[in-house]
């Protein structure tokens, strides 16, 4: 075992916990535990939203597979990841300052919250809460499974040790200190995930000698790298540029970002989130998969896409600084992990058990039901996580794609368009995840673009007719 | 569905500063993909490189982000408004 590279990953897992646990002092002097636990009381500061915004969504899969992709693919990889820096502006600005004031009139405290106000419609709730518990708890099993593995390859001990040395330290900050814990610790893992990535990229231009040394080396072994074609030139234009749709303005709709559009404290901070967040995610997203390309011409030959960053940590940087670097991709697993987990819990508590098993329970049963599932699911994953099933695997695939068809009009244009209503939105939400899944399984890529592109305008499609041939009646609308 | 809640004033504010959001989203995928394909679209070894990066990939990438950080700052800074986000609408 390393060691030298092991025990700053552990302090650093062991200082996340702390301050979660501390985080947790915020909900038992609030007076609303519901708005604290699930929201932290609307009181995130630009800094902290942010870095819980850009922390949530750079996943495992963007700071791991992506630069394993880069390695393999050249800097046509880092073209297409750049369509993430929108996501930085793009969320924060269109749901913006409309969605804080409705959500605060609502008094919601999710989305699912916000679309039953919005619609008052039972089928809205049921299905919005079935998408989100179907995809996100894939999606989350598939990130646990990897938080897991993380910590197997650095440290060498067995999967099912790090199984657990991972579900405890995330399961007990968030079970405890709720949304807060979760955007603190998100703010401190974002810093972390922000130098990590620009000390190794810096370490790995020097051992390659410098950019134009390592350019004129990948052109050596094959020029189509260094093309934003991609290694054997099959990423064409109209497929990349459908990234913007997948990465880019659809993000808006995954519940875990819209969430966080609705808990920061004011206009400022929202100011503020919306620069840091840009600035982040663009910096993160550039330097990481740099990372990757430049990694080919230090350590050729490596085969399994998800190891290039660990083993290009080692390889360049002294040992107690790879552990730091590769705390980066363990932030990444933990702050996506967490998040989901909330939203899960959110949706089981706040809008299926207090909407339609338990609505007149107090305070002190709220409480306990909301700490009851985050653990209990947590649990569920990680026992799933042992063994993971088939389906989980296969539905995982969809998760990011699936929900964004299902929610992206359902809430742009329920925010925006007042003639958008229930048949819309449940008409919108069928529509997007069924063509989605259809589209993915038997038809990949229609017109050379990622399906989501699709299945989108097919759930526009759908929502505007939905909503302008079954009008609500005239006095529904005056009430 | 209660009147109410579409008849806020701060929403013509909020409405013009999601526009803003979308203006932007526009501009950076014109920049991006002005770049990439067209001083990229050509064989690389006629490429030209800045800072050791190739060109189409300084413009797009490198500088595309500087660019659109610049446009963002003074879009939140001149265009947007500080406002109250409570409930209820202030008079």
């Amino acid at each position: 075992m390393n060691w030298e590279a092991v025990l700053p990953l552990f302090i650093f897992i062991t200082i996340v916990f702390i301050v979660g646990i501390w985080a947790g002092k915020f909900i038992s002097r609030s007076d609303s535990f519901l708005q604290e636990y699930f929201l932290g009381g609307r009181s995130l500061g630009g800094f902290v939203l942010a870095m819980t915004l850009v922390t949530t969504y750079g996943s495992a899969s963007s700071f791991l597979s992506g630069p394993g992709t880069a390695y393999n693919e050249g800097l046509g990889w880092v073209l297409l990841s750049m369509t993430q820096l929108a996501t930085g502006y793009f969320v924060l600005m269109v749901l913006g300052k409309r969605f804080a004031i409705v959500t605060r009139k609502y008094q919601a405290v999710t989305i699912v919250d916000f679309l039953k106000e919005r619609y008052q419609s039972k089928w809205v709730v049921i299905l919005s809460a079935a998408s989100i518990l179907i995809f996100l708890f894939s999606a989350m099993s598939a990130q646990w499974i990897g938080g897991a593995r993380l910590i197997q390859s650095l440290t060498g001990i067995s999967y099912f040790a790090s199984l657990c040395i991972f579900s405890l330290a995330v399961l007990v900050y968030v079970v405890v200190g709720g949304f807060r814990a979760v955007a603190i610790t998100d703010g401190i893992q974002g810093v972390i995930m922000f130098f990590g990535t620009l000390v190794l990229l810096i370490a790995v231009i020097i051992a390659g000698g410098g950019v134009s040394q390592i350019m004129s080396d990948l052109v050596a072994e094959n020029p189509n790298l260094i093309t934003p074609f991609g290694a054997d030139g099959s990423l064409s234009p109209a497929y990349v540029s459908s990234f913007w749709v997948l990465v880019g303005v659809g993000v808006v709709a995954l519940p875990q970002i819209a969430v966080r559009a609705m808990s920061y404290k004011n206009a400022k901070s929202l100011h503020r989130g919306i620069l840091i967040s840009t600035f982040v995610v663009g910096f993160i997203m550039l330097n990481m998969h740099l990372i990757g390309v430049f990694g080919r011409t230090v350590l050729p030959g490596i085969e399994i896409g998800d190891t290039v960053m660990p083993e290009l940590a080692q390889a360049v940087l002294p040992g107690w600084v790879a552990g730091i670097v590769l705390a980066a991709p363990m932030a990444a697993i933990m702050t996506t992990v967490n998040s989901l987990l909330l939203m899960v819990s959110s949706t089981i508590v706040k809008d299926v058990y207090l909407n339609y098993v338990h609505p007149d329970a107090g305070d002190k049963a709220i409480r306990k039901w909301s700490m009851g599932i985050t653990a209990l699911i947590g649990i569920i994953v990680v026992l799933m996580s042992l063994q993971p099933p088939d389906l989980i695997i296969w539905l995982n695939l969809f998760s990011m794609g699936g929900l964004e068809a299902a929610f992206i009009w359902p809430i742009i244009l329920g925010l925006y368009w007042r003639k958008g209503n229930k048949y819309g939105a449940v008409a919108s939400m069928l529509v997007g995840v069924i063509s989605y899944i259809i589209f993915e399984t038997f038809y990949p890529q229609p017109f050379g673009m990622h399906s989501v592109v699709t299945s989108m305008l097919l759930a526009f499609v759908a929502y505007v007719s939905g909503s302008l041939l079954y009008k609500m009646p005239a006095n529904n609308l005056e009430k | 569905m209660k009147r109410k809640e579409w008849m806020d004033k701060r929403y013509k504010t909020a409405n013009r500063e999601a526009w803003f959001g979308v203006g932007l989203f526009i501009f950076n995928f014109i920049w991006w993909y002005g770049f990439a394909y067209g001083l990229g679209s050509k064989s690389p070894e006629s490429y030209h490189y800045i800072l050791g990066f190739p060109t189409w990939f300084f413009f797009s990438c490198i500088l595309g982000f500087i660019v659109m950080m610049i446009l963002t700052i003074i879009v939140v800074k001149y265009f947007f408004k500080d406002m109250s986000l409570e409930a209820e609408e202030e008079e």
